[in-house]
């Protein structure tokens, strides 16, 4: 296959790949995007066999052969609530294969350029830490390490050092030849993958997934280059970008920056404030003042589960917010009969979803999807936010610090400036929540304070939800 | 143009239009976006192949067979559980059009 021939394919398939990204932007085209995406893909597979001539290569047979086969077991077996689990281990195979591929590059390949060690030397340090930062995401998502932040002595010194290490080790494996230096930057890199994924705690797991979900893409595209494959150069940019972008998007939603949570910095800064406003004397009276307006001085009477079924009578507007919490619990089914039941009484039931609900970007609706409510009840945050005040009955099951109205108020602590579902608007509310113990942001709920509008059921969400059904009947 | 300038290039445009192509999915579809992509950063698997063809000695062989391993569960197992997922979405609308 000459070279312009296979230019012109690349660009075809690259632009039938862009083709199947923009059709997964409606619900309605993504499936038929996605399998775009994926013929363009086996299609380059058969472009490449045929243009390096390697039909005859029994070994890349195999290779293939056998990842398929695992392949199709972890696809049809995965559950939707391990998602977040599952993409963080394809993106570190992702990130090792590039590695592989890049080092085989810089071993075997005949007459290297100065650009092609360059790029391949980076290519594999990229790989190589994405594939151990995966691992451990990975490894915190499936509760096989602690997702508490882990700090080893001198932690950013050592990952400020494995950085300048492998800077230096790229400039060294270009200039001085041999492999030495390339198998000492891998292994480094390999490290510097663990020191930045360890300090990382569950609630940035979002985060830190689409980052390595872009180094993986990175990864490839870098490596694209010092093999002089274009086709690897642009998909591997377009994933490059996708990641950074879900990146910032996560980014804003959690109010939090990434350099914060990169350098490390979030156990700090997260438990710094906490002790501060453990009074919390300024979050909780803003809240309470809206309640005392209307009971001065008098013991407010907190609502009771016997109050339900009498806001149920009354309620045509329902929302309900499903959080972390209602996952972790496994009370995806008793939300869509929950869902059911309500509107069997001629209610409009809509879904509010907040952008970090969840493990990754969009987990929420995943989960709920696979309970098959319908897609067209979810609600983006600022497509629902102001429909909150002339809601009759909010549900609030598993959530904490995205309806926390503090975020508005509480000055200088971490969910201060947090974008929420300002659940605290709706006429009547029901809460089920595990415990009334602050969120992963350790600042306190105002909405737990006493008021004869909001029902608080503390628990697990399936027990609180299955005992909300039985009050409905 | 240099092949090293023409690829710089295609990173750069491909960056670009990327960005661009999925600031326009809504966060309703994150997660399927988000493994679909996950699956197209197995491409890599592509570089695994044109490294077999030159890598000969058994120790190379054997990276070279574990890393296109590597790399085809990332494609095959992201583009199907991806499959799978949007089928969910697609599945519901069905449902609630029926009655």
């Amino acid at each position: 296959m000459s070279d312009t021939v296979f230019y012109i394919l690349s660009a075809c398939l690259s632009l039938a790949v862009l083709l199947g990204i923009h059709w997964m932007s409606r619900v309605e085209t993504a499936v038929r995007g996605n399998r775009l995406s994926a013929a363009a893909m086996l299609c380059a597979i058969l472009v490449t066999f045929i243009k390096y001539d390697l039909l005859s290569v029994a070994d890349i047979w195999i290779g293939l052969a056998i990842g398929s086969l695992i392949s199709l077991a972890l696809a049809r077996y995965t559950r939707m609530i391990a998602m977040p689990q599952l993409v963080g281990l394809l993106n570190g195979l992702g990130g090792f294969a590039s590695a592989g591929a890049a080092l085989l590059t810089l071993g075997y390949k005949m007459d290297l350029g100065l650009f092609e060690r360059f790029t391949a030397l980076l290519g594999m340090a990229v790989g190589a830490f994405t594939f151990t930062g995966s691992l451990i995401a990975v490894g915190k998502l499936h509760r096989l390490i602690s997702q508490k932040p882990v700090f080893l002595p001198r932690h950013r010194a050592l990952l400020a050092g494995s950085l300048c290490l492998m800077a230096l080790l790229i400039v060294l494996g270009l200039l001085l030849p041999g492999m030495a230096y390339a198998w000492l930057l891998a292994l480094i890199s390999l490290a510097f993958g663990l020191l930045f994924a360890l300090p990382v705690g569950g609630a940035d797991m979002p985060i830190t997934i689409s980052l390595l979900n872009s180094t993986s893409g990175v990864a490839a595209a870098i490596t694209g280059m010092a093999l002089g494959d274009v086709l690897l150069v642009s998909v591997g940019g377009i994933v490059g970008a996708s990641g950074l972008l879900l990146t910032q998007i996560m980014c804003r939603a959690m109010n939090r920056r990434l350099s914060a949570i990169l350098l490390s910095r979030s156990a700090a800064k997260v438990s710094a404030p906490v002790p501060e406003t453990a009074p919390d004397a300024p979050a909780a009276s803003a809240a309470s003042k809206e309640e005392a307006d209307v009971l001065p001085d008098v013991p407010v009477r907190a609502a009771q589960p016997e109050d339900l079924p009498g806001w149920l009578g009354e309620a045509r507007e329902v929302i309900i917010i499903p959080g972390y919490g209602m996952a972790v619990s496994q009370a995806q089914e008793q939300v869509k009969a929950l869902h059911d039941a309500l509107e069997k009484g001629g209610r409009r039931v809509r879904f509010a979803i907040h952008p970090v609900a969840g493990r990754m970007p969009g987990h929420m609706n995943v989960l709920l999807a696979e309970v098959d409510i319908p897609y067209d009840k979810l609600f983006e945050m600022d497509d629902i936010n102001p429909d909150m005040a002339s809601t009759d009955l909010v549900f609030v099951i598993g959530a904490n610090d995205v309806v926390n109205p503090a975020a508005n108020t509480a000055e200088g602590t971490p969910i201060y400036g947090l974008p929420v579902l300002e659940a605290a608007r709706a006429k009547k509310l029901v809460i089920c929540n595990f415990d009334s113990k602050p969120g992963y942001a350790g600042v306190d709920n105002p909405l737990y304070q006493p008021s004869p509008d909001v029902l608080l059921m503390f628990g697990d969400a399936k027990e609180s939800l299955s005992k909300i059904l039985a009050l409905i009947g | 143009m240099s092949r090293e300038t023409i690829l710089i290039l295609v990173f750069i445009a491909a960056t670009l239009i990327g960005y661009k192509l999925i600031n326009s999915v809504p966060s309703l579809l994150h997660t399927p976006l988000m493994s679909g992509m996950n699956a197209l950063s197995g491409v890599t698997v592509l570089g695994c192949m044109a490294a077999m063809g030159f890598a000969l000695s058994p120790a190379s062989r054997v990276l070279g067979i574990i890393s296109i391993v590597c790399a085809t569960v990332n494609v095959v197992a992201g583009f199907s559980v991806t499959d799978r997922m949007l089928n969910m979405f697609r599945g519901s609308k069905k449902e609630d059009e029926e009655p």
